[in-house]
């Protein structure tokens, strides 16, 4: 027996609890004794996109069967809160004076059951005079009527401001045998996780505010609770139930669960509030949206000299994550895996009539990776060369030391190539392209398409570092306490295995506490792939330091020298060298530190940096060039997350986010008609993707470990997502480009299909 | 209106609004929170559960259509603190993350196996289209419904 746990495919310890009852989400917390008695709340949602309140009468829902309360935003006496990515956008938790979206909320109904809140909500009127929405980006771009007057315009941010330079336009290229120039739309879409959100509140008799909350970050959620509820932040106790997936949208809390507190003080009872799906869609924060002029330009030969990048981001209408995405993850991201030395990236952040966008799956990343790529594939069509051949040309040679692009960024380390290789090995990619070959000689209606990515990513850019804790229990078995926040990646099994390495307890005996602010103050949350590299790492840290202080309990209890301790992890014991027969358990060591506060030991252990994860993905699919409709086949992914902890969770996390790139590469669309109202708004109408519309796919391990963190891991949260986008539009391109079709925008409809190659006829 | 329902084995008399939909029945009523809601237009399938052998949407069914009729939920399944086999299948193949589309995904793939004993990849595709999933790709759930099915030949 022996040897390490790391790398095995460790079965989720979580599972039995999800399989047989289910998790306990905020909504099933029906035994919870704060809550008892509470009440519903129900949120009043703009009906217009962008309006002056001229009033808001509430007197016909508070008449209503069941309702206790219901509130506006001046009747809360709400202030105006800046955004923290441009100060002079502000807005109250609930509109007043002015709404900018559907959906925004402008009023709250408090009643017995939430059924009655969803009436009386509905009798609420409210009196608008309707503004032109503004819904396109550059027209809301160059509009003098303006969703935030104090801004002075619709651009919340840009490059610009942080002193990057703007870019030069044409001129650039004046040198480049071959230019190309595309205008992508990376589109809007909604993360959709499977719980919506929800949050409950009540006041302890001690007069702490607790909160659930359906989130990624407990412990960010903390100020601005305190912030909405006029309290110190020492006066909040947030909770984190199970939490039904996230994807980044439910890492900032959100006015809806800012409020719960206030609302259940005017009520003097404990409150609980679950949107429901469609509000969802309207509500949750939006992903993507972002606008991109590309110009790439290079020799005839295939080396690409020059790029130049224009991003424009859909803030949504407030200033929040979206905003700063473009400029802080797709900027530095925007030379790819590619050794271009000549780029320029500007990017302008735009206010619309619409859902605010957030961090959703790659979050800044995946919008670099499509741009870069969608252009190499232009520029190989323009230079009738192999896609794979001219990536391959221009890619970063492998680099184990630190490299830096010409805009700045430094990656930790790179083989992409390999990567490359491997997944158009396993791909059977030279197969495919003599299918497709026979499939255009035969001239069939179905025709096969076959896309390549080779991308490289940030992880762990969130947080430096993060908390853990280690505490033994009487009966030997562990605690651990970590700053991150599972909803679906694994930590109570990943955090036991790292904890079970260092100590020899098993992963059975050990239990996983998060997102308790009580328990857990410090905690960046789990978002951008940082759970392990950071919160594992300082798991694995914390419990190595718990085994050096145990061994000088056991020095003591052996009446030894502690360097002479050795800890037999097969038995999870500590002996003297040479004498096993004599040993000291983990229990009995928590004993013998009872009266000195029991054996435990906790530190926020600090990582040198973020991470940069590549891979190469390559996707297959099938178009019907009668109809457009287009199926994806095949394919494979080779992800490099350096050291892999549990094969199968990585597996899963690439699995997961290469169903949330074909998503938006081939259906997924939030949309909006002229006046802003949304039409996508509940999931019969959203093309959520489904099991019909994904082949298996097939997972290529690589694994170069990085040296910034003790463990060598790097994140694999979103890279799947960010490699399998842009390999699935090129699929869908390559399909129809003998028919000379260069370019269609995502999402790859059968109807865009359809038009593109009719536009070539 | 009074219903009798049996419910994981038990049988329950209560009485319920006319427009109580099953899933409400099933969760505020008996307290059984591990069936889940994930929308509002029957599209998720989160909230699937068997009306007398049969998966079912419990968003789509009234209470009171369920009446006389017997219901398993996703708590009802374990026997004897045994898992069922497609229970098992998903812990060993890892077809669940967040743990929401679960339950449902349970039930629906076990609805699929009971009409289609031997389904071949596509099949299950197919049959679990009216089940949302966002976090797995459904590849591992596909595959613990094909292991479940060879494990129970």
């Amino acid at each position: 027996m022996g040897g390490s746990i790391l790398g095995n495919r460790v079965l989720r310890k979580e599972d039995p609890k999800f399989l047989t009852t289910g998790g306990v989400y905020v909504d099933d917390m029906l035994d919870e004794p704060l809550l008892r008695g509470a009440v519903h709340v129900t949120y009043v949602r703009s009906s217009v996109a962008h309006g002056l309140i001229n009033s808001i009468d509430v007197s016909d829902a508070l008449s209503m069967p069941g309702v206790i309360a219901a509130f506006t935003g001046e009747d809360l006496g709400l202030e105006q809160i800046p955004s923290p990515y441009n100060p002079m956008a502000t807005r109250t938790l609930l509109a007043t004076g002015k709404v900018r979206y559907v959906g925004e909320p402008v009023a709250v109904i408090v009643s017995e059951t939430r059924e009655q809140g969803e009436d009386a909500a509905e009798a609420v009127i409210v009196d608008y005079d309707v503004l032109d929405a503004l819904v396109d980006l550059e027209e809301a771009m160059a509009s003098t009527n303006l969703i935030y007057d104090a801004c002075g315009s619709n651009v919340v941010f840009d490059s610009m401001v942080l002193g990057l330079p703007d870019n030069t336009g044409d001129a650039y290229f004046a040198d480049c045998e071959v230019v190309v120039k595309g205008r992508y739309i990376n589109q809007r879409v909604a993360p959709c996780p499977l719980e919506v959100r929800g949050a409950a509140a009540a006041w302890g008799t001690d007069g702490r505010l607790v909160e659930w909350l359906s989130t990624q970050h407990a412990q960010g959620a903390v100020a601005p609770i305190a912030a909405a509820n006029g309290i110190d932040p020492s006066q909040v106790h947030v909770k984190t139930p199970d939490v039904g997936g996230g994807f980044g949208a439910k890492i900032g809390a959100y006015p809806e669960e800012l409020l719960l507190g206030v609302i259940a003080k005017r009520v003097g009872k404990p409150v609980r509030w679950r949107e429901t799906r469609s509000e969802s869609m309207v509500g949750l924060g939006h992903g993507r949206a972002q606008l991109q002029y590309v110009t790439i330009g290079g020799t005839r030969q295939g080396k690409v000299t020059h790029y130049q990048l224009w991003a424009i981001q859909d803030s949504g209408a407030w200033v929040d994550m979206g905003t700063i995405l473009a400029p802080f993850m797709t900027r530095p991201m925007s030379s790819g895996v590619y050794a271009i030395p000549n780029i320029e990236c500007r990017t302008t952040s735009v206010v619309t009539n619409t859902t605010p966008t957030v961090a959703y799956r790659g979050a800044g990343r995946p919008e670099a990776t499509a741009a870069i790529e969608r252009a190499m594939d232009m520029f190989a069509a323009e230079i009738g060369m192999d896609a794979a051949e001219v990536r391959r040309m221009n890619l970063i040679p492998k680099f184990l030391e630190p490299h830096t692009t010409v805009v700045g960024q430094t990656y930790d380390v790179g083989d992409y190539e390999t990567s490359l290789d491997k997944a158009l090995e396993a791909a059977d990619y030279k197969g495919w392209r003599a299918k497709q070959q026979a499939a255009r000689a035969s001239g069939a209606a179905v025709q096969i398409g076959i896309g390549i990515s080779v991308y490289v990513e940030i992880t762990g850019g969130v947080g430096n570092g993060e908390s853990a804790k280690v505490e033994i229990q009487d009966n030997g078995h562990a605690l651990v306490y970590t700053g991150t926040s599972p909803h679906g990646q694994g930590h109570a099994t990943s955090w036991a295995m790292l904890t079970s390495e260092q100590t020899g307890i098993p992963v059975e005996d050990i239990e996983l506490v998060w997102g308790d602010t009580d328990l857990v103050p410090i905690g960046t949350g789990t978002m951008g792939s940082r759970s392990l590299q950071q919160g594992g790492n300082a798991v694995f840290a914390v419990s190595g330091e718990l085994v050096n202080k145990a061994k000088a309990v056991a020095a003591r209890l052996l009446e030894a020298s502690e360097a002479d301790i050795v800890l037999d992890k097969d038995t999870a014991a500590f002996h003297v060298a040479g004498t096993p027969a004599v040993s000291k358990t983990w229990a009995d060591l928590a004993l013998a530190e009872k009266q000195a506060g029991g054996l435990a030991h906790s530190d926020v252990i600090g990582v040198a940096g973020a991470t940069f994860p590549f891979g190469a993905h390559v996707a297959i699919v099938e178009v019907d060039t009668e109809t457009g409709k287009v199926r994806h086949i095949a394919h494979t992914a080779c992800d490099d997350a350096g050291k892999v902890l549990n094969p199968m969770l990585l597996e899963g996390q690439i699995h997961g986010g290469v169903a949330q790139g074909a998503a938006q590469a081939l259906m997924e669309e939030v949309r909006y008609d002229l006046d802003g109202n949304p039409i996508t708004s509940n999931l019969a109408d959203y093309a959520f993707i489904s099991a019909a519309e994904l082949p298996s796919v097939t997972v290529v391990h690589m694994e170069t470990p990085t040296p910034v963190n003790l463990i060598g891991a790097k994140g694999i949260g979103e890279s799947g997502t960010i490699g399998a986008t842009p390999a699935l539009q090129s699929a869908v391109i390559d399909a129809v480009a003998h028919f000379g079709v260069r370019h269609i925008d995502m999402p790859t409809t059968a109807e865009k299909v359809w038009a593109a190659i009719q536009s070539t006829r | 209106m009074k219903v009798s329902i049996t419910v994981n084995g038990t049988t329950r008399e209560d009485d319920v609004e006319p427009r109580t939909l099953l899933v409400q029945y099933v969760r505020e009523t008996l307290g059984l929170t591990g069936t889940n809601i994930g929308c509002d237009t029957s599209s998720c399938g989160a909230c699937s559960l068997h009306l007398n052998g049969e998966s079912v949407k419990s968003c789509t069914v009234l209470a009171v259509q369920a009446d006389g009729g017997s219901v398993t939920t996703i708590e009802g399944l374990a026997q004897n603190g045994e898992m069922h086999p497609m229970q098992k299948a998903f812990m060993e193949n890892h077809g669940l993350q967040c743990g929401y589309c679960t339950p449902g995904m349970v039930m629906a793939s076990i609805g699929l196996l009971n009409e289609n004993p031997n389904p071949t990849e596509d099949e299950v595709r197919l049959g679990l289209e009216g089940n949302l999933c966002r976090c797995t790709g459904y590849h591992n759930i596909v595959k613990s419904v094909l292991a479940c099915a060879n494990a129970t030949k």
